[in-house]
């Protein structure tokens, strides 16, 4: 890396810092999460800075970084000095002890759940009255259904809903393989945009009126379902899925650097509480926390969620899938 | 300042060997992504030529009421961010917006198809036709105009034989800073492009995909190629523009 990029990556940090000014005595802390967190990250730095407070009288400035979590990942390796990372890419954590020695690889043992605090599902989301009837994965190759999901080579959301129909057909076609690829290759035909992010599908299924499914995460669709109350949309959660992960961890070789240890690992710990876990909750996401899961049931329908390990062995397997030549580009040729 | 990105980035894809750059760029994919690059960003310029310097001719010889907020807009495509153009394009030609709706009576659909991407790259890069062509037309006394007119020229012989020959290297230059814009646009274009692999895929989404891989020498190698292109287009353009002033100046 030459000094020029190294110092703009400095810029760039600073220019994060600029959101949250803060005193001189105040220990930072920089988040480095992805693209739709704002908002979540906003609320619980509140109510993390209002604990830490009382647990120890100090006050803690807490700045936010949020762009797609590959881009924040290299944006890590390349030498932004980040606290934390909050993500929603398995992947794009493991890069940082991969390529960057800057974790130990086994990272996600340090916190319950895989070091995942929240977890999402893939979800449709239909338009009014659902007139297709879609119910679960194989009514979306139905003929004349136009799904709008974005690129499995650029988006992590679309990689899980690819996943997920992968589980549901292996539950349905067993070892016949090429059932399986006929049914991923049929699904990935009807659709009919592939926006680069999930935001993007959102903008396209919403504002551009374009195609019958969307599908993205669970707590998208309820999120839109929340914003759009005049379109009835409905939200439809198939009966097999995938788990989609959100892991978060220290970065080790920055908090050591930062002398951020203690305020770190506590702001990553406290996400586990109560009182963060009902926060989450009330973003759509479903928590690990049984009371605060209860208390939201009737959102979360029962659907049986299938790990990476489950679906393809492991996430490098799984990358392998989406990698260049893989079997994704192979079902996509034509 | 300019060859630093261009020399970092042709290190990175020098460090990877002949094989695997081939293995890279011939990849049948990547391929359909430069087919349809080329063919919209050329489709885009050459849409730029016509109405580019129709857009500059207007502005030359007509004086209207808004003639000064026209000129003015006439960047504003520079000033724009290439993303807000995008989606504002999108939102105009989808099905359900202004323009796509009238297109869609007569079957036309222009938001995710090439139709799109060539819409999104006319859009950014029309500014170098017109600003090129602008200044030539000025310096170009309306008399010779009016000379051939009134002698019974008819309004094309008039354009063929006055104008264009003067014209003629503005519009080159134009379009071909237009053309090596439009290879390179990623902002405007994804936005509206639809993105089927093989289809409407274009060739900065490929960059991007090999980037969000963590492979940066594939990265580097789909890059240098769209960059080669650019830097021998903008020579072969400069070349161009000298042969015509030596031969205007009588060489």
């Amino acid at each position: 890396m030459t000094r020029t990029t190294k110092s703009l990556i400095a810029t760039l940090a600073l220019a994060v810092g600029v959101i949250a000014p803060a005193s001189a005595q105040d220990r930072e802390l920089l988040n480095s999460s992805y693209d739709i967190a704002r908002e979540l990250f906003a609320d619980y730095n509140t109510l993390f800075k209002a604990h830490w407070e009382e647990q120890t009288g100090e006050t803690v400035t807490i700045r936010q970084s949020h762009a797609g979590s590959s881009k924040q990942a290299r944006a890590i390796l390349q030498g932004l000095a980040a606290d934390v990372v909050t993500y929603n890419q398995v992947t794009d954590v493991n890069i940082l002890a991969e390529r960057g020695n800057l974790i130990p690889t086994d990272w996600a043992d340090r916190l319950p759940n895989n070091s995942s605090p929240y977890y999402s599902t893939m979800a449709f989301l239909v338009r009014e009255g659902n007139p297709q009837g879609i119910e679960n994965w194989d009514d979306l190759v139905a003929e004349g259904v136009d799904l709008i999901m974005p690129n499995p080579k650029t988006s992590g959301n679309a990689r899980y809903t690819f996943l997920a129909a992968m589980g549901y057909a292996q539950q349905r076609f067993g070892d016949d393989q090429a059932a399986i690829d006929a049914f991923l290759s049929d699904l990935l035909a009807q659709v009919q945009v592939f926006d680069s992010g999930g935001r993007g599908s959102t903008t396209t299924f919403v504002e551009r009126g374009l195609g019958d499914v969307l599908l993205t995460f669970e707590s998208e669709v309820n999120n839109i379902t929340a914003l759009h109350p005049d379109e009835n949309f409905q939200v439809v959660v198939p009966e097999v899925s995938f788990r989609a992960e959100f892991p978060v961890t220290v970065i080790d070789e920055n908090i050591e650097a930062n002398g951020t240890e203690d305020l770190a690992r506590a702001y990553l710990e406290h996400l586990y509480s109560p009182e963060a876990q009902r926060l989450l909750a009330g973003f759509n996401y479903r928590v690990h926390d049984d009371a605060v899961q209860a208390e939201n049931a009737d959102r979360f329908p029962a659907v049986e969620l299938l790990s990476v390990e489950e679906i393809a062995g492991s996430w490098d397997n799984a990358m392998e899938i989406f990698a260049s030549g893989g079997k994704l580009d192979q079902l996509q040729r034509r | 300042m300019v060859l630093l990105p261009i020399t970092g980035l042709f290190i990175r894809a020098a460090g990877m060997g002949w094989e695997s750059f081939w293995l890279v760029i011939s990849d049948p994919r990547v391929v359909a992504a430069f087919r349809v690059t080329v063919l919209t960003a050329l489709a885009a310029s050459l849409f730029n030529c016509v109405f580019g310097v129709l857009m500059a001719w207007v502005l030359v010889r007509y004086a209207f009421p808004g003639r000064r907020l026209l000129d003015a807009l006439m960047d504003l495509p520079f000033a724009l961010p290439t993303a807000v153009a995008g989606i504002t394009l999108a939102a105009l030609f989808a099905e359900n917006g202004w323009y796509g709706q009238a297109l869609a009576r007569v079957g036309i659909e222009v938001a995710y198809t090439p139709l799109g991407i060539i819409v999104a790259m006319a859009f950014t890069s029309v500014p170098f036709v017109v600003r090129t062509v602008q200044p030539v037309l000025e310096d170009l006394p309306g008399e010779d105009e009016e000379a051939a007119m009134s002698l019974g020229a008819s309004d094309l012989t008039v354009f063929r034989r006055i104008l264009l020959p003067s014209l003629w290297p503005a519009i080159v230059t134009g379009g071909g800073l237009s053309f090596a814009r439009s290879l390179g646009e990623y902002g405007a274009v994804i936005f509206i492009a639809g993105n089927s692999p093989y289809i409407s895929e274009v060739i900065s989404l490929m960059i991007l995909v090999r980037l969000e891989e963590y492979d940066f020498p594939a990265a580097s190698a789909i890059a240098a190629v769209v960059l080669t292109a650019s830097l021998l287009l903008l020579l072969a353009i400069n070349i161009g523009q000298e042969r015509s002033v030596k031969r205007l100046h009588g060489g």
